[in-house]
């Protein structure tokens, strides 16, 4: 019986694995027979979340991608550039099987993604001994680009440009003259905080570190320690979790100064826990533009395209797909050629200009960060673009 | 270490210190309460919280309440009080029954060996968790400002509030009431009697069973009332709001001696004022740190707790 049994699951599975082998071949095999005119019959992929909890901002991304990829073929008239999804789901442990799916596709010479740190690091090395370049418009962990990666490029400023943004805005926008500064020790909010200590120096009249997200609830010791040292603004290094309960806590206790933090505060759920009241005023910084900042028609084409309004780092995925599509206009269209373009592009696009360094960071004289505040309706809206005097 | 931040904010610390040991303490009687009886501790303790902090801010929202809402008025306060309450206690009560049912009551009526109750105690906790969890999107939710925090009473740089004031009283007053109940009435004599010998107990016509259940009703209808000023005081709840706050408790009954009531009391302030203090004086990263070498020392000093006696066992 347990024979029969093994047999018939053998059995299923072999024919799963042939009809998905099919499928691939099934999808790889288009694109070229409708492809007419000169360097055409190629795919850019997208790779990173599209299900899962994740997959608002994979969504973001798709959307912005193909958009750039869907115009483009009606300037050519033609299907010439294919697109292809590949759904990461977002998660480090799916990610490195999709990207051997993706590897295995030949046509594909580009990648926009993948969105996520976590990912990133999971994926990247597959799309670096395959030799495919990537654009990532929104993975901002700063170590990514020090693996040595030569096809990694990062199309959004790193980690390390929000503290240095940060300790700018309390200096010079609120122009605040105490400052606390809390950090959750985790690798981001303490690198985050410990930048923003560094770079206030004697503003910085206190500081304290909290556990991580989950692991601590009652904030009544710093709580009370930013309220006798005077602060009129608290930078909190870490995430919306905790930032919410701690906006909370503030409040209830009477303390009447601005929570700050960086992109990871960013996140309605911060004014879920704290409620909308307590949390205007709270003030994130992004190493992203916001959405309606974008140039040209995009915000139109985005709505018309999608029946939605451009998200968080959809621009910027627009961006890096005509950076692909403009090397392979000028003829590089293997992955090789591509990524010995992309060392020497400097594109203007609709929300930046595009430089990437030997490492593939955009150039530091490009970066952008801007400051988003809550307000009544719970989320963030763009306060300004934050000069950071280097 | 910064002894002067400690001196100068002592005041404040102590009095926040109280607040959060008076949850500790309310939610730790559920602990010292069974182990007293039963010799098990019921890990499972921390989802009777965890569920009665949702299950108040379940029946708010019934009323209209969320985060967002405006502080209703004094009448409006205090029947949202007295709602709360009674829910947050059914539902504890409710889950703490559940739990015996499910989890404890079939492995007695086998016998089984105490390993078996322990891996049955984290399996249950673990699986309300991880329910509530799902269903929660593992999402925190923010609780409605059912109170305003006003400072009526200012001595020095210390403002206490009216709501520090509601948490300590009504930890007392629950405490006193248990008290009484479990050394001053019919019921509360069978319990000590069935901690004290279970056998004889039996033999004496004491219902073991329902005892038992007794015991975890009351356990849970603690954590329901720690669970509403939970809610009010933090401010959120999560699925996993009970664990961390969990090991606080277990940790205050173990201090105060477990299976004695006055010391989980006891041993919930102590713990809940040294966390601040540590923070004060370490800061906030080694609040949990400072806390547990202080309880190995006392341990190692006083095996048994502070007050180190069991329910019934030395007041026989």
């Amino acid at each position: 019986m347990r024979q029969v049994l093994a047999r018939a699951i053998g059995g299923v599975a072999i024919i799963g694995l042939i009809a998905g082998a099919a499928a691939c071949n099934k999808s790889s095999d288009t694109g070229g027979d409708t492809a007419s005119g000169s360097n055409c019959g190629y795919k850019l992929a997208f790779f990173g979340a599209l299900t899962g909890s994740a997959a608002n901002l994979g969504v973001n991304i798709e959307q912005g991608f193909e958009l750039a990829v869907d115009q483009y073929n009606q300037k050519k008239g033609s299907t010439c550039i294919e697109v292809a999804k590949f759904d990461s789901q977002g998660e480090a442990s799916v990610a490195p099987g999709v990207a051997r799916n993706l590897v295995a596709d030949k046509k594909i010479i580009g990648i926009v993604g993948p969105p996520f740190s976590g990912e990133s690091e999971a994926a990247d090395p597959i799309f670096e001994s395959a030799g495919i370049p990537t654009i990532t418009p929104s993975a901002t962990r700063t170590s990514l680009s020090t693996k040595g990666w030569k096809t990694f490029h990062r199309a959004v400023a790193n980690d390390d440009s929000q503290g240095p943004a940060a300790a700018a805005y309390i200096k010079d926008n609120m122009k605040a003259t105490k400052v606390f500064v809390a950090d959750d020790q985790s690798a981001y909010g303490a690198g985050l905080a410990d930048v923003v200590k560094q770079k206030l120096g004697p503003l910085v009249v206190g500081s304290d570190k909290t556990e991580g997200d989950g692991k601590q609830t009652d904030f009544s010791a710093l709580v009370q320690k930013v309220n006798s040292s005077g602060a009129t603004a608290l930078f909190y290094g870490g995430y919306y979790t905790n930032g919410g309960i701690i906006r909370k806590q503030l409040t209830a206790a009477g303390w009447k100064g601005t929570l700050l933090g960086g992109d990871g505060m960013k996140d309605p759920g911060l004014s879920k826990a704290s409620g909308n009241a307590a949390a205007i005023g709270t003030v994130v910084t992004c190493p992203c533009s916001p959405p309606e900042q974008a140039g040209g028609t995009f915000n139109n084409d985005y709505k018309t395209k999608w029946g939605v309004a451009a998200g968080t780092y959809s621009d910027v995925a627009f961006d890096a797909a005509n950076v692909f599509l403009q090397g392979i206009d000028a003829g590089n269209t293997t992955p090789d050629k591509l990524n010995t373009f992309l060392s020497t592009v400097n594109y203007k696009g609709i929300a930046n200009t595009y430089k990437f360094t030997p490492a593939g960071e955009l150039d530091p004289t490009l970066i952008k960060v801007w400051a988003f505040k809550f307000d009544e309706s719970g989320d963030t809206k763009a306060d300004v673009e934050i000069k950071t005097s280097a | 270490m910064n002894f002067s931040g400690l001196i100068n904010d002592f005041g404040p610390l102590t009095v926040t210190g109280l607040a959060q040991g008076a949850i500790i303490a309310l939610f730790a009687l559920g602990y010292t309460l069974v182990y007293g009886v039963l010799r098990l501790i019921n890990f499972a303790h921390s989802e009777v919280f965890m569920i009665g902090t949702f299950a108040c801010l379940i029946v708010w929202g019934w009323f209209g309440l969320d985060q967002n809402s405006a502080v209703p008025s004094f009448g409006g306060m205090l029947v949202y009080m007295v709602i709360g309450l009674v829910v947050a206690i059914i539902a504890s009560g409710l889950t703490a029954l559940f739990v015996e049912l499910v989890a404890y009551r079939p492995l007695r009526q086998r016998n089984a060996p105490p390993l078996a109750f322990l891996i049955t105690a984290i399996g249950a906790s673990l699986a309300i968790s991880e329910i509530v969890g799902v269903a929660t999107h593992r999402n925190q939710r923010g609780v409605p400002p059912v109170i305003s925090a006003r400072t009526v009473i200012t001595i020095g740089d210390t403002h206490i509030t009216n709501l520090q004031i509601l948490i300590v009283v009504l930890a007392l007053v629950m405490m006193f009431a248990l008290d009484r109940f479990i050394n001053g009435t019919r019921l509360g004599r069978g319990i000590r009697a069935v901690a004290q010998n279970p056998d004889s107990a039996a033999l004496m016509g004491v219902n073991k069973s329902r005892v038992i259940s007794l015991v975890f009703l009351l356990g849970g209808l603690m954590a329901g009332i720690a669970a509403v000023m939970y809610d009010l005081k933090i401010g959120v709840t999560r699925y996993d709001a009970g664990f961390m706050l969990g090991i606080d408790a277990f940790t205050a009954a173990v201090l105060g001696g477990i299976g004695n009531l006055r010391g989980a009391l006891l041993g919930g302030f102590l713990l809940g004022v040294l966390q601040n203090y540590a923070a004060g004086l370490f800061g906030s990263e080694w609040l949990h740190a400072a806390a547990f070498v202080l309880l190995i020392l006392i341990l190692l000093f006083r095996p048994t707790g502070l007050l180190g006696e069991s329910l019934g066992r030395a007041r026989a």
